[in-house]
């Protein structure tokens, strides 16, 4: 009876009993969230509009985030360090194409996706050997992200919300609304996604394949780009922030493989679901079940609605 | 409108030519020395059984397929090697045999799809839809308006085509090739799998675009009574190589070509 009831009623008693530390949890959750729901957007760009699952993403997050501090750290000026920054993710999508894409064109998912692979550790021996491996330091006072915290009183305690966290959320909620509008609304959005539906027509109509790879890559730079900095200003830049990639995989799995939508509502899921689930029920197991949560509610996911919450479901006439 | 298989496009402008054309799948030899023309505002038809290379002659002519040996020559420029795209923007459109469309955008989305290559407003105007993004799109809608009235199906414009039935759907992928406002347009079996009234449809489409917009039309079709009526000029492939080539009544006296059809005693 008493680990049911530290199971099924005790966090909740305890939320109860002190909602302002709910609404942190929350808070912190919504914000972690947030940062998956960006690793996810790049996954899924790409996964759309070429049918390959991109295993380099994660990578892409920590060398966009390196270039920019190792450009600054050369006397580079911030801002222009940035703006290199963004041609430096276009150069790379470009070679990608030319390198790794144009050569295994036809070739079945998994050999495209074993070539992510290899751009993986690619840009892992890059960016050790231009920018070294040691940790940097993310230059968020020179980019004019917010410093500090504000702090609002609640239920008699107080929340805290770092004002680089709400920048964050403001930069993915406006990077997001860009591309669902850029996806829907306009001649190459439209081409994107003919291209994700099938290449023999999007070839037929004059869409050249080639040219549509270079610009979901690019775009997918542009994302790992802004995911860098904000994970970057709020641990620093190094190459662990890969293993945290992987957090995006539950996420596409909750959210599905082709929507964008789904990415953010799935890193949310995932990002809340984290939090709480540590703060409420982790000492129940010892703690630290954190790292290990978010898969176990995509595996729990996958049982019920294998195409994710907003993917498509895939019907095949027999 | 004049009537099918007389003599007077024998005489026009050739729009494309085919000339000794072999193309292979390693040991697999799918067309071998095959020679046509296609001339300006005919209806050609590509006629043979299954398997006589009729998809890969299709294939060759609109980039997807580069042949090991031969020459294609389309609007007086020849060329061995072309990629579908740049086939695509010298104005050749096609359809498929099973139907490709984008299954998950509208049929009013797929027809734009075609437009793609008449719009030019660049990427920054795109990305805030502003000043002449937003004009282009406003005339580029209306001339697929137009093609989506041609072909009646104003009804549909907003649903997703993987929800339509099969007839409609080859209507959709038609209006598509037509929003390229092609000089050449390749038609790969586009009555499969049809029923007598949708056939009919689809043969009314077929000549009014042809008489209207003076389009080329080149068609793969199985039905024979369909590519008697409908086509200018015939020609017959059987395991990859040219058996006969003429109008349709030639080609219903053939006798090559009925061995082909019929089988012949060895």
């Amino acid at each position: 009876m008493d680990i049911l009831y530290k199971i099924f009623l005790d966090p909740f008693v305890q939320m109860g009993a002190a909602p302002d530390l709910l609404v942190q949890t929350l808070w912190d959750g919504l914000v972690a969230g947030v940062l998956y729901a960006l690793i996810a957007l790049g996954f899924v760009l790409i996964f759309k509009a070429s049918g390959v699952f991109n295993f380099a993403q994660g990578i892409m997050v920590v060398f966009a985030a390196l270039t920019l501090v190792g450009l600054y750290e050369h006397g580079v000026p911030a801002f222009l360090a940035l703006v290199l920054t963004i041609a430096v993710m276009y150069g790379l999508a470009f070679a990608v194409e030319r390198v790794v894409l144009r050569p295994l064109i036809n070739q079945p998912d998994i050999i495209l996706f074993m070539a992510t692979f290899g751009l993986t550790y690619f840009l892992i021996g890059l960016g050790e050997l231009v920018f070294g491996g040691d940790p940097k330091v993310m230059i968020s006072d020179q980019l004019l992200l917010p410093r500090g915290a504000y702090e609002i009183k609640m239920f008699g305690g107080f929340v805290q919300l770092q004002k680089i966290d709400i920048a964050a959320a403001v930069i993915a909620s406006v990077m997001v609304l860009a591309l669902g509008v850029f996806f829907q609304k306009t001649r190459i959005g439209r081409a994107l996604r003919a291209v994700a539906d099938s290449h023999k027509a999007a070839l037929s109509v004059g869409i050249s394949l080639e040219y549509i790879w270079v610009v979901v890559w690019f775009a997918a730079g542009i994302v790992a780009l802004a995911t860098g900095i904000m994970w970057g200003a709020r641990s620093n830049v190094s190459f662990a922030l890969e293993i945290i990639a992987l957090k995006a995989l539950p996420v596409l799995i909750l959210g599905g493989f082709t929507s964008i939508p789904g990415a953010i509502v799935g890193g949310v899921i995932i990002g809340v679901g984290e939090k709480i689930g540590e703060f409420y029920w982790g000492p129940l197991l010892g703690s630290g079940i954190e790292s290990w949560l978010a898969y176990v509610i995509a595996l729990i996911f996958l049982l019920f609605r294998p195409q994710g919450l907003f993917g498509e479901r895939i019907i095949e006439r027999i | 409108m004049r009537a099918r298989g007389s003599a007077d496009v024998a005489a026009g402008e050739v729009i494309l030519s085919v000339e000794d054309v072999s193309l292979a799948f390693g040991g697999v030899r799918a067309l071998t020395d095959v020679s046509f023309d296609i001339r300006k505002g005919e209806i050609r038809a590509i006629i043979g059984p299954n398997g006589a290379g009729k998809t890969s002659m299709l294939n060759v002519i609109n980039g997807f397929y580069h042949p090991q040996r031969g020459r294609i020559t389309f609007q007086g420029k020849a060329r061995t090697r072309m990629r579908p795209y740049e086939a695509a923007r010298g104005g050749i459109a096609r359809t498929f045999q099973n139907v490709a469309l984008f299954r998950g955008m509208s049929a009013l989305d797929n027809i734009m799809a075609g437009r793609t290559l008449a719009m030019h407003a660049n990427l920054v105007f795109q990305f805030v839809r502003f000043g002449p993004a937003l004009n282009e799109e406003v005339a580029h809608r209306r001339r697929v308006e137009e093609i989506i009235d041609f072909l009646e199906i104003p009804h549909i414009r907003k649903v997703p085509v993987g929800r339509l039935p099969y007839g409609l759907q080859k209507r959709v992928e038609l209006g598509r090739a037509l929003a390229m406002e092609p000089q050449l347009l390749l038609l790969d079996e586009p009555m499969a799998g049809m029923n007598l009234e949708e056939k009919e449809d689809m043969s009314r489409f077929i000549l009014d675009v042809n008489n209207i917009f003076g389009t080329t039309i080149a068609l793969i079709e199985h039905d024979m009574g369909v590519v008697m009526d409908l086509s200018d000029r015939v020609v017959v492939l059987e395991y990859g190589r040219k058996i006969a080539d003429g109008t349709p009544d030639q080609i219903k006296t053939d006798q090559k070509v009925i061995d082909a059809y019929l089988g012949v005693a060895h």
